[in-house]
């Protein structure tokens, strides 16, 4: 069983506003994938490296050189911006 | 329908004009939009202005490239420049990025035009096209049914005959289990073979593109178009692309065909198993060896797959909040609404769900016992591969466990949904090559596809085996 304090708790973290019938419901759902998942602890993994990429490959390096973006307008960057001044990002006060 | 060989070859011998292919196929589209919802957006303008331009390139004798002409679907998972891409998430609805992946300019400049963004599970989320927020795809093949997901969309394009190729994507089966679904092919490369550049990314460690196509010959010439290194991607392997086209070859002679016992255990449906045996005889009559293998971490994969993929989707996922593109919520109070509001209302019920595992598995507590211990596990399922790889050229057997079943059958059980993908986790997870081609029909006329995996980089190989079984089925 996950509680729904716990359930509270993660969508905080992940910053996801839940309304209380999908805080039940995923309390539920999520019992039942994490009971699955969790048997996992019976694999014997003493020593075992983690793996992360699947394919051998060395780390990839390049030169430190900016590499300047031509957008299809002069600011791109705000283009789909739900809010802005300018160029700018405009947001709820942060401080 | 022509092939994509055949239609290439057209426009570059001025028998084909681009603009009648690309016309034909945005009638299709719209034709087919009622029935099988297969797409998010269509390209009307911009395919039209692309065909006049490979049109005009063919008149003024400059060469077109290899895939002139070539209508094409792409996933709505893809970013493309100055076209609206929306992941099939409210969350994106009305965002329009300002580049376009590695894997469209590739498209284009190779002479292929984008006619339609394809539709999709929400972030390539689903294995049933059923979590789409702009509706469900239908099956062509049954529409009563789903057509597989993620790539649900690109594969009923390709199925309807709509187009001839289509991109999607395979995180844990997302190309190969629709192809399987919808009797068509499709193949999921070696991590690291195709760039990721600009595509909306779900988990990064296993996320790649690939081709779903009529044949594997088509397949193989658009595989080609889209691999290979790309400095914009650090994880594309530096490893040149093989002519895989031009050298496909219907020959398994001495082939030693692995038969792994966890793939043909109980649990898959008679039907299923009838095509897939007689696919298997196939390959030995062809002059292939069977041979029996392990991998015997099968059972875990799904454990594994699921710790790691929302792990990796919870950061991933954490850039969409509302500030600089995407849905912002009319709602917020302060910074910290705007942010939760936003993702609550934006994304759907299964991304929110992936969310909550993966941030679960990588909270404080949680990380050893959850995210590190899949990990180590997914090594030891690499190794079960290697393994395996040194008693046999090419790994087959089923997709699925059983064909494309019914609308709404799966969809209110999650745990459910996520056991269909027994099979096709363990190649992304190993990171290898691995395709779907269609081997035959149940009695029910539902496809089945016979999944065959290669080590890494053996693409060749695997598209040959495949080709071997289209050609003698």
């Amino acid at each position: 069983m996950i509680s729904e304090e716990t359930i509270k708790h993660i969508a905080k973290l992940a910053r996801l506003a839940l309304t209380p019938e999908e805080v039940t419901l995923y309390s539920k759902q999520l019992a039942g994938i994490l009971d699955h998942v969790g048997e996992l602890a019976k694999v014997n993994t003493e020593g075992v490296v983690p793996l992360v990429t699947p394919t051998d490959m060395a780390i990839a390096v390049r030169e430190d050189v900016v590499v300047p973006f031509k957008g299809d307008s002069e600011d791109w960057a705000v283009e789909n911006a739900p809010d802005k001044s300018g160029n700018l990002y405009k947001v709820p006060a942060v401080l | 329908m022509t092939s994509i060989r055949e239609m290439r070859d057209g426009v570059r011998n001025k028998k084909l004009k681009a603009k009648d292919l690309v016309s034909e196929a945005l009638k299709k589209a719209h034709d087919a939009q009622p029935k099988y919802n297969s797409f998010i957006s269509i390209c009307d303008e911009s395919a039209m202005k692309a065909a006049e331009h490979v049109d005009k390139l063919v008149a003024s004798g400059k060469d077109p490239g290899p895939l002139a002409g070539v209508p094409i679907a792409v996933k709505d998972l893809l970013c493309t420049r100055g076209h609206r891409t929306t992941a099939a998430s409210k969350i994106l609805d009305q965002y329009i990025p300002p580049y376009s992946a590695t894997v469209v300019e590739k498209l284009e400049e190779a002479g292929a035009i984008v006619i339609g963004k394809a539709n999709l599970d929400e972030f390539a989320m689903g294995a049933s096209n059923e979590n789409s927020a702009y509706g469900a795809v239908k099956n062509p093949v049954d529409p009563t049914r789903v057509p597989g997901g993620s790539s649900g969309g690109s594969a009923a394009a390709v199925a309807a005959g709509i187009v001839r190729a289509a991109i999607g994507t395979d995180t844990g089966g997302s190309i190969r289990e629709p192809a399987s679904f919808c009797g068509i092919t499709g193949i999921k490369p070696t991590y690291g073979r195709v760039s990721r550049y600009g595509i909306i990314a779900f988990a990064s460690s296993l996320d790649q593109a690939g081709p779903m196509t009529r044949s594997v010959d088509d397949s193989a010439i658009v595989l080609e178009t889209i691999s290979g290194k790309d400095p914009r991607d650090a994880t594309t392997a530096d490893i040149a692309v093989p002519k895989w086209s031009e050298n496909l070859k219907d020959n398994v002679k001495g082939l030693r065909v692995g038969l792994p016992k966890e793939y043909f255990a109980d649990g898959i449906d008679p039907e299923v198993r009838k095509v897939i045996d007689n696919a298997v005889q196939l390959l030995k009559a062809q002059g292939a060896t069977l041979v029996d293998v392990d991998l015997p971490l099968t059972p875990h994969g799904i454990a594994v797959y699921y710790i790691v993929a929302c792990c990796e989707a919870s950061s991933n996922l954490a850039r969409y909040d509302g500030v600089r593109y995407g849905l912002r919520t009319k709602d917020a109070a302060n910074l910290l609404e705007l942010y939760e509001k936003s993702r609550g209302e934006g994304f759907g019920a299964e991304p929110k769900r992936r969310i909550m595992l993966g941030t679960y598995a990588l909270s404080s507590g949680y990380y050893d016992a959850f995210y590190k211990k899949a990990c180590q596990v997914r090594r030891l399922v690499r190794e079960d591969f290697l393994k395996a790889f040194a008693k046999c050229d090419l790994i087959v057997g089923p997709v699925t466990p059983g064909p494309a079943f019914k609308l709404g059958e799966k969809f209110s059980d999650p745990l459910k949904m996520y056991l269909n993908d027994v099979f096709t986790l363990g190649a992304p997870l190993a990171g290898l090559p691995g395709l779907s081609v269609n081997a035959g029909f149940t009695k029910e006329k539902l496809p089945v596809g016979l999944q065959i995996i290669g080590p890494h980089f053996e693409e060749q190989r695997i598209l040959d085996a495949a080709h071997t079984v289209e050609t003698h089925l």
